[in-house]
């Protein structure tokens, strides 16, 4: 939870880590030498408290342009023999699924970690994919930590593995791990005293079925080693004819459940800290005195369908076992069987199914009365872009150019804080949301459908990150073939969705040094596509732009050129912003309040007691957008510098 | 290493994103470790950096791990940085014995700002709080913190009044170090004189 955390160097002291920070700890202490990343949550913190210790550790640490990149660097590193580690959410593990796939062929000399954050439940992603199903498909050996203390262990020790195995391994942690905090103990810092080396006659090469055989082998070895791992272990009686196989926070919760029931003294936990490859004859070990085994983890059945294949494998020897899980239906959550996350009432309410043990959670005998006493519905609270966010302003523009141009014109939408202009914070404006740089592969597509007679305007949006990440090979795309569309780039001058980290179009990197900048300009005019530049805060002239651009022929930019307004106010006095109560008239002005209703930046909100508009202080930062929308010039911006 | 009331303590930190309930979660569980106690802290936090309900579960043993999430109805404490967010935590968390701690300003939900849903006034939620459970503190915290310096500290006014509660089993040295080791200059001077008018504000 701080950074002087991170830096303690008395080994044996427990200080409160994030789980991000105790992955970066693990690293740190396994003697790390080169890392980069992607920003992804739950991951994002993960490169960014290397970053900050990386000076005094003399690591590399790098902000890279997107995943592929961040895992071809981080293994160029290890091919030379140091210690690398490549941090990515699961939707990154994706973009970086063609290089990872060789690699785990090719294999890799110092000690290669890959931290992949998976986010049951979608928290702060489009999807929860669990990306235990893709190591699988491409070879790697999976390690899963089930608490914070833990992660910190499984990055350390995962770089000794890695060594045995000649592959990468990837430790496999959820958002309950990455975004919880805890207690750790520290081991000792590590610092890195090997020197790089690559010869003439080195090589590190995909080819051919030989090398797949090679891989297999390492798989069948990590299994055995992973029979033997401190990071699987068994709580509870003798033989117990009732089994959890459990893996990440999931065995928290299933032990919690157990109290909650009183079933531990019956039940024993099995806890899978290596969930691929499995380790096999451990397991047989537990399967042969059990009866019944029930699963826990997030978020697919993986780790039920592969030892229920094992079981199969072996079923003369272990004889008939009765297994509960997601396949079964008696482990769900809410949404259903491998929906959404685990917790320890799910799984205290699916063991009291099985089981028929009672649980009762607390009662609130006041509830009903209390709900009575509201009257009515409890307003949920929708996601919303900030106060003064300037992606606010730009789909208010785009919504409003639309509707000027008349031609019922489309958007599409992509990944990051903007994503949120499928909502009713940024007016429904969005029509398709996939992932990463889509928006304008799709856009590309559309702007090829004039001859079949589609002839609707098509605006696509992109980040500024994203755009870098992965929107350039489809703007080429769209300038060879000539597509008709138009992009507008919303660029705030950061990755604003996970934290504010730089990227290419900035002029320092992950550490603070000077970069050299690579301006989204530079590319757009370089492919050859026409490309102007826009305030958005000035929503008049950002219309205009926009109607003008409208009309013209072929692939085009945009570019809405705003900082992102939590990063402009960090540190500084901001603009105070008010209503001025003689000139709102409230209801009678007919603009049907405009600035809450209408436009609803969250710091416009309405005085029930005056009936006019007034601006929320504690929540507006001094954008000034408002003022200039507000029919009756009721709204003064004072500004402070 | 005095006895906790309960084993483990679970305290729910509730708000708005933006209004710095994981900062105030950081802070309590840092002293928490720091007094000696093992901590274990569940984030629940959505897309937005604002705008979205945010929950900090923060669970205070004497010597046990914990796993991060408290099951439903056994919070003890719930600190409520927003009136309606308290009441949504509140049914899910709380049990008759839970304390409550609230800051009474509200912050409206888009809905609410559309005109689309009505905000229930904040005395209701108050009322409709204390017919669930029987100790509520309900206290000015933005307005406080407004008077130390800005609106911005309401997380430290709510982290002082936890702090002064009596249920937090380490004493006030603890938070006031951790909160002078996280800032420097104005802030830590900013953030003590807020965490100051929430501690005396509840111990009276």
């Amino acid at each position: 939870m701080t950074i002087m955390g991170v830096r303690e160097e008395k080994p044996g002291v427990r200080v409160a880590l994030t789980g991000n920070e105790s992955i970066a700890r693990g690293a740190l202490e396994a003697g790390v030498a080169y890392a980069a990343s992607y920003p992804g949550s739950p991951t994002a913190e993960v490169l960014g408290t290397l970053a900050k210790v990386a000076g005094e550790h003399d690591i590399y640490v790098e902000w890279s342009v997107n995943e592929k990149v961040a895992l071809e660097g981080a293994a160029a590193a290890s091919f030379t023999g140091l210690r690398s580690l490549t941090v990515m959410k699961a939707d990154g593990l994706n973009v970086a699924l063609d290089f990872a796939g060789a690699l785990a062929i090719s294999g890799c000399r110092g000690g290669m970690v890959i931290v992949v954050g998976d986010d049951p439940a979608a928290h702060s992603s489009v999807r929860e994919e669990d990306s235990r199903n893709l190591c699988k498909v491409i070879h790697l050996p999976v390690l899963e930590p089930s608490s914070v203390e833990e992660a910190m262990d499984m990055t350390r020790e995962a770089f000794s593995l890695s060594e045995e195995l000649a592959l990468p391994v990837v430790v496999r942690c959820v958002t309950r791990v990455c975004h919880a905090s805890g207690d750790v103990k520290l081991g000792k810092i590590a610092r890195t005293e090997r020197e790089p080396e690559f010869q003439r006659g080195d090589r590190v090469i995909t080819f051919g079925i030989a090398l797949h055989a090679m891989q297999e082998q390492k798989l069948t070895r990590a299994s055995a080693l992973f029979c033997k791992s401190g990071f699987n272990s068994y709580t509870g009686p003798q033989r117990a004819q009732r089994l959890i196989i459990a893996s990440g926070p999931s065995y928290m919760y299933a032990l919690e459940a157990l109290e909650m029931l009183d079933l531990s003294r019956e039940t024993g936990v099995l806890k899978l800290g290596t969930t691929w490859p499995l380790p096999e004859s451990l397991l047989l070990d537990y399967l042969i005195n059990a009866s019944e085994v029930v699963f826990a983890e997030e978020v697919e059945p993986f780790v039920e369908d592969n030892v229920m294949a094992l079981a199969a494998r072996h079923w003369k020897d272990i004889g008939s076992i009765t297994f509960y899980g997601k396949r079964s239906g008696h482990v769900a959550g809410p949404a259903g069987p491998g929906i959404g996350e685990m917790n320890p009432d799910i799984l205290a309410g699916s063991l009291s199914k099985i089981t028929g043990a009672a649980f009762k959670s607390p009662v609130l005998s006041g509830r009903k009365g209390a709900l009575e006493l509201l009257g009515e519905k409890m307003p949920g609270r929708d996601l919303a872009l900030c106060a003064g966010c300037p992606h606010r302003a730009s789909f208010w523009s785009i919504k409003t150019a639309l509707e000027l141009d008349g031609r019922g014109g489309i958007v599409l939408g992509d990944i990051g804080c903007y994503t949120l202009g499928i909502a009713r914070t940024g007016y429904h404006i969005l029509q398709t949301v996939h992932c990463m740089g889509a928006g304008v592969g799709i856009a590309g597509g559309m702007g090829k459908l004039d001859r079949f007679g589609f002839n609707r305007p098509v605006i696509t949006v992109v980040g500024d990150s994203t755009f870098y990440h992965a929107a350039v090979p489809a703007l080429i795309n769209a300038r060879y073939n000539r597509s008709n569309f138009m992009l507008v780039l919303l660029d705030n001058e950061t990755t604003a969705m996970t934290g504010h980290q730089p990227h290419p179009g900035r002029s320092s990197t992950a550490t603070g040094e000077p970069a050299d900048t690579v301006h989204m300009e530079d590319i757009i005019r370089g492919i050859g596509i026409p490309c102007s530049l826009q305030d958005p805060y000035d929503v008049e002239a950002t219309i205009d732009v926009i109607c003008r651009m409208l009309q013209q022929e072929g692939p085009r930019v945009l570019i809405l050129r705003r900082t992102c307004a939590l990063a402009a106010v960090k540190g500084k006095q901001k603009n105070r912003v008010y209503v001025d109560g003689k000139r709102c008239i409230g209801d009678a002005c007919g603009c049907g309040r405009f600035c809450s209703k209408v436009f609803s930046c969250p710091a416009n909100i309405w005085d029930a007691e005056s009936g006019k508009a007034r601006i929320d202080e504690a929540v507006c930062n001094g954008c000034g957008v408002c003022a200039t929308l507000c029919p009756r010039q009721a709204i003064t911006v004072e500004r402070t510098v | 290493m005095p006895k906790l009331f309960a084993e483990p303590l679970n305290i729910i930190i509730t708000g708005v994103g933006g209004q710095g309930n994981v900062l105030a979660s950081q802070i309590l569980s840092v002293a928490a470790a720091e007094a000696g106690y093992r901590v274990a802290v569940g984030e629940t936090f959505g897309v937005s950096q604002r705008g979205g309900s945010v929950m900090s579960h923060v669970r205070i043993s004497r010597d046990k791990p914990i796993g991060p999430l408290i099951p439903r109805g056994r919070a003890h404490v719930v600190a409520g940085f927003e009136p309606l967010e308290t009441m949504r935590v509140i049914m899910d968390y709380a049990n008759p014995d839970t304390v409550v701690i609230m800051n009474d300003r509200p912050n409206y939900p888009l809905g609410c700002l559309l005109g689309e849903d009505k905000y229930p006034h904040p005395a209701r939620i108050e009322e409709a709080v204390k017919k669930m459970v029987s100790r509520v503190h309900t206290l000015p915290a933005t307005h406080l913190a407004q008077e130390a310096g800005s609106p911005l500290a309401a997380n430290m006014v709510m982290t002082g009044a936890m702090a002064a509660s009596g249920l937090v089993p380490f004493g006030r040295e603890y938070f006031i170090r951790t909160i002078e080791s996280l800032f420097t200059g104005g802030v830590r001077e900013l953030n003590l004189r807020a965490f100051d008018t929430g501690y005396s504000r509840i111990s009276g």
